[in-house]
């Protein structure tokens, strides 16, 4: 009886906090739909009355910022560099740890290393070298992303192709397989769910990073949802909190669509990502 | 495996990354450090000028001044943090109805970048604080108090993940035995839950302290450093460092070298430190 009673407590207990947890999102939700002059003067009021303005907020915010051409650019630049990224380290990964050379333990080594140093470490001077290669459009910075991102990818990969048993690679070897269908016949298939894992985590990165596309895009013509953001609040002397908040609630809503749908695969995700770092 | 025939394929399989890696970390890296000990405003035009640059660091009083405000927020968020996580994990593991849906409720912050979360806190805090007639912006404190409340907001549910994977792990036989043998509560989680969650609370002190150190994007749309760079944090302060003050470049990237060694030498001291704690199953 005593025990029932305990879980009913902890149920509503976190019932509770849940919805506290989730009251910033819809406090910037409820002032999407508010007058500017209302939603820094009284940011937890309703939309009522004369503070409610429909959607005119969502419209001056699209305006302003060109959102649609921002989430193209943010959606191209994700999947593109989360795909090259996943393709190329696995390989990288699979070859360093198969081919046991001084040059490839070094090399594993280095990528390790590189993920403990902080991007403002390499900051000005990879975004003058991405200049001056051109790599300054939303094709160039996906091999920027492959470069800086490319240390967790290979740590994580080579972490589970160790694990993978030499004996099937070997009977794929004799049955006549050069190492390129080895990969993707035999090795790729069983690195799925860390392609996965790994996908999820670069995605979450890439996504919402907001310096490294500052810096490497030519931003007057290429702006990401975060430089857009942070733009709509840099560029036009007092904010337009209306738009702001409207703009919020549209980065917030593809995030959440997302997480719908790969949850659980976001949560392995994080655990695997956890356990190789 | 036979080694021959795969080198053959080596330019396929590792030119394209180690390519890109080159461009994205090894020029930037090696380039980065030399420039740190000259003066120049566009790269092309370096100058060598020794340890001018790390001199003028530590006359910098902003520099000195974020340096500690980042070590107080880092220590103070990765208290919280894992805490709260920890905590929130420990009831959440529980027989309890709706704790599926609790964890992605506390895990959805998560996902949320850093400058739309920054944006989200002002309107808040700045509405709270309102009641009081202040703003963020009035004094550095509110600044720091609103980055804990924040990143404890965003954090807690990944930490959260983590702690519930290694709880979970933990053999129930392990806590029986324990029980049986007469063991109270206190002493369970004391002498056989911590000790058995060493990995986890390894990785996620790590992650929290090396967030904590790094973070950026908060800092810069919560405050922006205001009020007149009380509130900058280290990562804020080379960044302005480079690109707020003409010919700081190379005090910018002295910084940075210096910003560099800091996160190394904590994420290994921190490392060693927790690791040496882990128990062998």
């Amino acid at each position: 009886m005593e025990k029932k009673n305990k879980v009913t407590f902890g149920t509503i207990f976190f019932s509770i906090l849940s919805i506290i947890w989730l009251t910033p999102i819809f406090i910037v939700l409820m002032n999407s739909f508010k007058r500017k002059a209302y939603i820094s003067r009284r940011p937890f009021s309703f939309p009522t009355g004369k503070a409610f303005v429909g959607l005119q907020n969502y419209v001056n915010g699209m305006k302003k910022i060109g959102f649609f051409q921002s989430f193209g650019y943010s959606l191209w630049i994700t999947v593109a560099s989360v795909f090259v990224i996943i393709l190329c380290t696995s390989m990288f990964a699979w070859y360093i740890t198969r081919v046991k050379t001084k040059t490839t333990t070094a090399l594993y080594y280095l990528c390790a290393f590189s993920m403990i140093v902080p991007f403002q470490m390499v900051m000005f001077t990879l975004s003058k070298l991405a200049d001056m290669l051109h790599l300054g459009n939303p094709l160039g910075i996906v091999i920027v992303y492959l470069g800086f991102g490319a240390g967790l990818a290979v740590f994580m990969f080579c972490g589970f192709v160790k694990s993978i048993p030499l004996e099937i690679e070997e009977a794929a070897m004799i049955d006549g397989c050069n190492p390129l269908e080895i990969f993707f016949q035999v090795v790729l298939p069983v690195l799925k769910p860390t392609c996965i894992s790994t996908a999820i985590l670069q995605t979450m990165w890439i996504w919402n990073d907001y310096l490294l596309p500052y810096l490497v895009l030519d931003i007057t013509k290429f702006k990401t949802i975060p430089i857009a953001i942070q733009y709509l609040k840099g560029g036009y002397g007092s904010v337009d909190m209306g738009a702001m908040m409207a703009m919020l609630v549209l980065a917030i809503i593809p995030i959440v669509v997302f997480y719908m749908f790969c949850q659980k695969y976001i949560i392995e995700g994080v655990v695997a990502g956890a356990v190789k770092g | 495996m036979n080694t021959k025939s795969m080198k053959k394929y080596s330019p396929i399989f590792v030119l394209p990354t180690f390519a890109a890696f080159t461009i994205g970390f090894i020029i930037p890296f090696i380039m980065g450090i030399y420039l740190s000990f000259c003066k120049f405003t566009t790269v092309t035009d370096a100058k060598l000028v020794g340890f001018s640059n790390y001199m003028k660091v530590f006359q910098d009083p902003t520099f000195v001044h974020a340096l500690w405000y980042t070590a107080l927020f880092t220590v103070v968020s990765v208290l919280t943090i894992n805490v709260f996580a920890f905590t929130i994990a420990m009831l959440l593991t529980k027989a309890m109805k709706g704790t599926n849906l609790f964890r992605t409720v506390f895990f959805m912050p998560n996902l949320i970048g850093g400058i739309v979360l920054g944006y989200i806190w002002q309107l808040i805090l700045n509405g709270i604080l309102g009641y009081f007639d202040r703003t963020l912006t009035y004094s550095a404190t509110y600044g720091f108090w609103g980055l804990v409340i924040l990143m404890n907001w965003q954090q807690i549910g990944y930490m959260m993940i983590i702690y519930i994977a290694g709880i979970q792990n933990i053999p129930g036989e392990l806590i029986e035995a324990a029980k049986i043998d007469g063991a109270s509560k206190w002493q369970i989680l004391k002498n056989v839950t911590i000790p058995m969650l060493m990995p986890s609370i390894t990785i996620c002190s790590f992650l929290t302290l090396t967030n904590g150190f790094k973070l950026f994007d908060q800092n810069m749309a919560l405050t922006n450093g205001a009020p007149s760079d009380k509130s900058q944090m280290l990562a804020l302060n080379i960044f302005d460092t480079f690109y707020g003050r003409t010919g700081w470049e190379g005090v910018g990237q002295a910084k940075a070298v210096i910003f560099f060694i800091l996160v190394a030498a904590i994420a290994i001291i921190q490392l060693r430190a927790t690791r040496s704690k882990e128990v062998q199953q």
